[in-house]
């Protein structure tokens, strides 16, 4: 199970600007746990965004995204009411998409 | 004379095989096992820009790079990048002193302005390098963060 994200679009001018908060552990595998054990790495490798059926943004990323990640990026060619989908995908092949409405 | 010293030889050898199993086998179990993007497992910037097809890149001032001089916290790092170099393609991160440098790489479509904000572990004081691929080549700009308390409390 993957919690959901918290997502904003908001219109700025001619411009989008869009906030995610993800609810992902990111765990590098190089921590250990009380008991010395490794912690298994899990973390999120790609993230993507789309607006109007158009890719907006896509990422690649390792491990030393911070936990809990939290992006934000801007773009042209959309309007109130248009809705933008933001997706990851994880080292455990988890992976979960999240639609808001552009304010 | 001949025996004892071909005997070392082999001893040796042995002693030098012995040697590197271990360094490897320490090795595997620093590096993750399940990364397989050549980018993401180098060690070091020249190697990451390597796997990445890099081969030179201009130091640039048109790079806005915005994070803490001093950061209280390593597991979080805000950062924040903008590019004003004309047709902007990607914007890639990279931690000098991380144990892998790259942190992310971020590619920006037609109509995406070469802008992102973001949050990234930093190990230990070191400079963050903003890699930026354009039309016209690469170019990068980088920021000295001091860690104060890295993720060990140290």
């Amino acid at each position: 199970m993957t919690d959901p994200m918290r997502v904003r679009a908001t219109m700025m001018g001619d411009k989008v600007e869009v906030k995610v908060l993800m609810s992902h552990v990111m765990e590098t595998g190089q921590r250990k746990d009380n008991d010395g054990n490794i912690v298994p790495a899990r973390y999120i490798v790609n993230v993507g965004a789309s607006c109007n059926g158009r890719v907006v943004l896509s990422a690649d990323w390792g491990p030393s995204i911070s936990k809990n990640p939290y992006l934000a990026f801007r773009f042209k060619g959309a309007a109130k009411g248009d809705k933008v989908t933001i997706t990851w995908s994880d080292t455990a092949g988890e992976s979960r998409s999240d639609e808001v409405t552009i304010l | 004379m001949q025996q004892p010293r071909r005997t070392f030889l082999v001893r040796a050898g042995q002693l030098g095989l012995a040697g590197m199993a271990a360094a490897s086998g320490l090795l595997s179990r620093l590096v993750n096992a399940e990364e397989t993007r050549p980018a993401f497992t180098a060690t070091s910037i020249p190697d990451a820009w390597k796997a990445l097809g890099v081969s030179d890149a201009k130091q640039s001032t048109d790079i806005a790079f915005k994070a803490p001089d001093i950061a209280e916290n390593g597991a979080v790092v805000p950062v924040e990048i903008e590019s004003k170099l004309p047709n902007t393609r990607s914007i890639t991160l990279l931690v000098e002193k991380n144990p892998h440098a790259m942190s992310a790489s971020f590619t920006f479509p037609e109509g995406t302005e070469p802008f992102i904000s973001t949050r990234v572990k930093v190990a230990e004081t070191s400079l963050i390098h903003a890699l930026v691929k354009t039309d016209a080549g690469n170019f990068y700009t980088t920021k000295l963060v001091k860690v104060t308390l890295g993720g060990c409390g140290g």
